[in-house]
């Protein structure tokens, strides 16, 4: 119970760390401006976090692009448009395959002068929030409509006949290099977009958040989160939407045709045979478009499955829910419940305020309720719909290098930068064009069987959670909001190695609710299968296509995150109890063993290995 | 008249009067009927001691007797009072109470194992009328054992009507005896396995969205008079989870001694010092109890309250005695920030005031 040492540690210097063996050369992986390239200087003192919430894997060459869009674009908008006082960007670095970010302070002496700019900015967005979300949802949809359209198709034996009689003079080879420039860009504009809001939704809750603790001292954190955080969300409609499907399953009798929904095709052939079976999967096919446009990772990786292109995910759930339907459970989300329990808890805070505080109390938890939610609905649209369409249209060009011989899978590609991937596409066309061989089939195959090994070896390795020596204090607002990188945080990752030892791990309090369990540990969405009723889920992180699985659970316990990441927010609304963001969870319990999980405190117990 | 009780449990569900129950049982039945439940028991009303006092013939004589009585004679009123109460304590009481009273005094024993000790205490009618205070006339007995006991005591508080003090206070205040009656509190003794207080609100800063819990094991006494040091939480009110928790030393605790019906001292042992006294379960019903009577009296209470072995997990929890909290009551509630500027809407200055950690110019 002792505190031995208050020394402040450090964690590694970049520079000190070894290189996992098979993976030297790794820093050419990666465009020479995302690796350290300073090493004898700032960035072996700068304090760096490692971002294992959104890229808990290392990079393929290629998945850089979301890294580098996401975080550019969360700069532009505290440093250029919004010139938010305290806070420019976070500046980020690859290190042995992982992102490491560091954020950028604004020198005390420059705040005030951004004040009236940030106001005035700021201001005219919080004024007319609604309107400008709803252009926001057109521009971002146009933007997804245009990227759909974008093909990318091999080139023909000959220029068309009609191209030679309109005078086309354009081989189509140039629709390949347009198409490609056009998605990157695309994708890049709705990166822009994405943090339009985020950064005020951000600002909104912080300010409410920071008023909350002011009038009450050690509010939890989950009150102030269930004041502001809307129920019916763009998020949970994709589950909500097998939940439907999976009622009307029922309802029609349909039950018997979901025995093996692994065989998508045919188990849409027998639902489709059987009487009230077209009313069904008209039903389904309405809900494709666009709820299936839905990753069961995070958007971030080329691996990533989505919904509509793996089937058989969507008609599992539907199958789960529809034999818990049978047996009596009640599948829906208790909305109601949780309408009211929020109004409960809204209205007796409210009681406690006084009277000249209640309206700058309502105003503040106004504003937040409004700005918030923004927070978690984004994620349907960027990282879901946006990021799955993107990837689909970077497997088809993919196939096109494969189908010229340039590697063997279509997924190859993502071991090449885009950079390299536009040269590529160069030299495909190219030796199209002059009739003779491309390069690219002598010296990709086995270039990327090397970078092939290279991630292995990296992937070996976990991240550190941390670079260098932090600073005493942590009170940049975003770091904390949205990493969860508080003070304290960095003190329990210091202490690292003592954590768990006493078969006790500590997180925050994202959920309340005290139970017991037996715990089930998921790396990835494909274990997911293994999880039983009743289990408790130990994760790195969880995904919001998760969805399903926390209608079995009892509690939820992760390594990432905090109280506004994904399993918090699933948990208070299934009245789970959760404990997020405890860097070793998933390492230190194993399946099988009994847990107890306490949301009201953060602390895990192991009770019985 | 005729078709009230003679007996009313506190937790019956019945509605509490006045008239029929005294102050105290009044009080009992009200606490118990709003959630904050007492020590269980029952209450023998005043139509039993009116049925008694009509029986026994005692109605006429004991007015004739005071009707002559001269205050300032205090020989001739401690020997009026002393003839009163003998005659209370010997008459016989009327079948139709008697066993109206055993009948529930059975009924209630049958709730336990073993037979409990129970105290007996008077609630009197009249303790409310205001200047008209009836404070330290009011006998309580307690650690009661077995019937005989108890319905000796239930004439002993009968009596305490008579008792010269009581004679004297109503003949100088000009208080008529006519319609004087006294209900009996008949009252299970607390067997704290652990006890405590719980403030509904942050007593070290006022803060009235916590509510604070003081808890150790045992009878309060120790508690309250500062003797052991207890284990310490704060909960949030709303969410009733714990915000803050120190485990206290808790060396001692004072146990029951039922042959000796008084209350021994004993040490804990130190596996049980190191654990807080309270589940978690029991934590949330401690602070679920103290926040309703809050919302019961309608400002902050300093709740003491207890958990009894005899009862069983989920009905234990005892409430000792609410009152007003006094420290705080005459301030302003939160520890708000007063110079905030009451903007209707957001206020821009507000939020960049959190964001830069500085109070808005």
């Amino acid at each position: 119970m002792t505190v031995t040492s208050s020394a402040m540690k450090s964690f590694p210097k970049p520079s000190a760390l070894t290189v996992p063996p098979g993976a030297e050369g790794w820093e050419k992986l990666y465009p020479y401006n995302l690796v350290f390239q300073n090493l004898s200087g700032a960035e072996d003192e700068k304090f760096w976090f490692c971002d294992s919430q959104h890229w808990p894997t290392v990079f393929k060459p290629f998945e850089t692009i979301g890294g580098e869009f996401a975080v550019k674009c969360l700069g532009q908008y505290n440093t250029r448009h919004l010139l938010i006082p305290p806070a420019n960007g976070i500046e980020f670095k690859i290190h042995l395959g992982y992102l490491y970010m560091s954020p950028v302070p604004v020198p005390e002496a420059e705040i005030p002068a951004r004040v009236p700019e940030f106001e005035r900015r700021a201001g005219h967005y919080f004024q007319n929030w609604d309107t400008l979300l709803e252009s926001w949802r057109t521009k971002v949809r146009a933007t997804i409509d245009e990227m759909e359209a974008l093909s990318f198709d091999a080139l023909p034996e000959m220029v068309p006949f009609e191209d030679i009689v309109s005078g086309k003079a354009k081989d189509g080879s140039e629709k390949l290099m347009e198409n490609y420039d056009r998605l990157i860009q695309l994708l890049y504009q709705n990166w822009q977009y994405h943090f339009e809001f985020l950064n005020l939704g951000y600002v909104a809750y912080l300010d409410f958040f920071g008023y909350c603790k002011e009038l009450f001292p050690g509010i939890p954190d989950q009150s102030i989160a269930k004041m502001v955080q809307g129920v019916d969300m763009e998020l949970f409609r994709p589950d909500d939407e097998l939940k439907k499907l999976a009622s009307l399953a029922v309802e029609l009798g349909l039950q018997t045709a979901f025995e093996d929904t692994d065989d998508v095709a045919g188990t849409l052939e027998r639902v489709g045979a059987r009487e009230g079976g077209g009313q069904w999967v008209d039903a389904y096919t309405a809900a494709q478009d666009p709820w299936f446009n839905f990753t069961v990772g995070n958007g971030f990786y080329g691996h990533d499955k989505y919904w509509i292109e793996h089937q058989e995910l969507p008609l599992g759930y539907i199958k789960d829910y529809i034999r818990r339907i049978d047996e009596g459970h009640q599948i829906m989300r208790p909305v109601d419940e949780l309408v009211a329990e929020r109004d409960r808890v809204i209205a007796e805070y409210r009681e406690l305020v006084d009277g000249d505080n209640l309206a700058l109390f309502d105003a503040k938890r106004g504003l937040a309720a409004t700005a918030y939610p923004y927070v978690e609905n984004h994620n349907f649209y960027i990282e879901h719909w946006t990021m799955g369409v993107f990837w689909r249209k970077v497997r088809a060009l993919g196939q096109v290098f494969a189908d010229a011989g340039f590697w063997p899978h279509r997924d190859d590609m993502l071991y090449l930068t885009r950079g390299e991937v536009r040269d590529a596409i160069f030299d495909l066309v190219t030796g199209w064009a002059v009739g003779s061989e491309a390069t690219g089939p002598h010296y990709w195959p086995a270039e990327i069987d090397r970078r092939r090994g290279i991630v292995e070896a990296l992937s070996s390795a976990r991240p550190q959670p941390a670079l260098n020596t932090p600073p005493a204090e942590i009170t940049e607002p975003f770091t904390m909001m949205l990493y969860g990188i508080t003070t304290e945080q960095v003190q329990q990752w210091l202490a690292g190695d003592e954590s768990g030892a006493d078969g006790v791990i500590t997180g925050m309090a994202a959920s309340p609710g005290v139970v017991e369990g037996i715990a089930r540990v998921v790396h990835s969405a494909d274990q997911l299968g293994e999880v039983q009723e009743g289990d408790i889920l130990v994760a790195t992180i969880t995904a919001p296509s998760w969805g399903p699985i926390f209608g079995k659970i009892k509690a939820t316990v992760t390594d990432i995150g905090g109280m506004m990441s994904h399993a918090a927010i699933v948990c208070r609304e299934y009245g789970l109890p959760a404990v997020t963001g405890t860097g070793s969870g998933s390492t230190t319990i194993k399946s099988g063993q009994l847990v107890r999980v306490d949301g009201n405190t953060g602390r895990v117990e192991i009770l019985k290995g | 008249m005729d078709n009230k009780p003679y007996v009313q449990f506190f937790d019956s569900g019945s509605a509490s009067e006045h008239d029929l129950l005294g102050g105290k049982c009044a009080s009992l039945v009200t606490m118990t009927a709003a959630g904050m439940p007492v020590p269980p028991g029952f209450a023998v009303t005043t139509a039993a001691y009116d049925a008694f006092v009509d029986a026994a013939g005692l109605r006429d004589e004991i007015s004739a007797k005071l009707g002559t009585l001269d205050p300032d004679d205090l020989v001739a009123v401690d020997s009026v009072s002393a003839g009163i109460r003998d005659a209370i304590c010997s008459r016989p009481v009327p079948d139709a109470v008697r066993s109206e009273v055993v009948a529930a005094y059975d009924a209630f024993q049958a709730r336990f194992a073993t037979e409990v000790p129970v105290a007996v205490r008077s609630s009197a009618t009249a303790e409310d009328l205001p200047g008209a205070s009836f404070a330290g006339q009011q006998d309580t007995y307690l650690w009661l054992i077995g019937l005989d006991s108890v319905l000796k005591h239930v004439r002993a508080c009968w009596a305490s009507l008579y008792t010269s003090r009581a004679i004297l206070y109503r003949l100088k205040n000009a208080i008529p005896d006519e319609g004087l009656s006294m209900a009996v509190a008949v009252q299970k003794m607390v067997n704290s396995r652990v006890s405590g207080v719980a403030i509904t609100m942050n007593p070290t800063n006022g803060d009235r969205s916590k509510i604070a819990i003081d808890a150790s094991y045992g009878v309060g006494e120790m508690v309250v008079s500062g003797q052991v040091t207890p284990d310490n939480l704060l909960l949030d009110k709303v969410m009733l989870t714990v915000v803050s928790q120190t485990i206290g030393a808790k060396h001692a605790e004072l146990v029951p001694d039922f042959g000796e019906g008084r209350l021994v001292e004993r040490e804990v042992p130190p596996e049980r010092r190191v654990v807080c006294s309270l589940s978690a379960d029991e934590v949330t019903e401690v602070a679920s109890m103290a926040k309703r009577a809050e919302k019961h009296y309608g400002c902050p209470q300093d709740v003491e309250w207890a958990l009894d072995s005899d009862l069983p997990a989920g009905e234990s929890l005892l409430l000792l005695q609410s009152r007003p909290e006094t420290v705080h009551s005459g301030k302003a509630a939160p520890p708000a920030k007063s110079a905030t500027p009451t903007t209707p809407g957001f206020s821009m200055a507000g939020i960049t005031a959190t964001l830069t950690n500085r109070k808005p110019s």
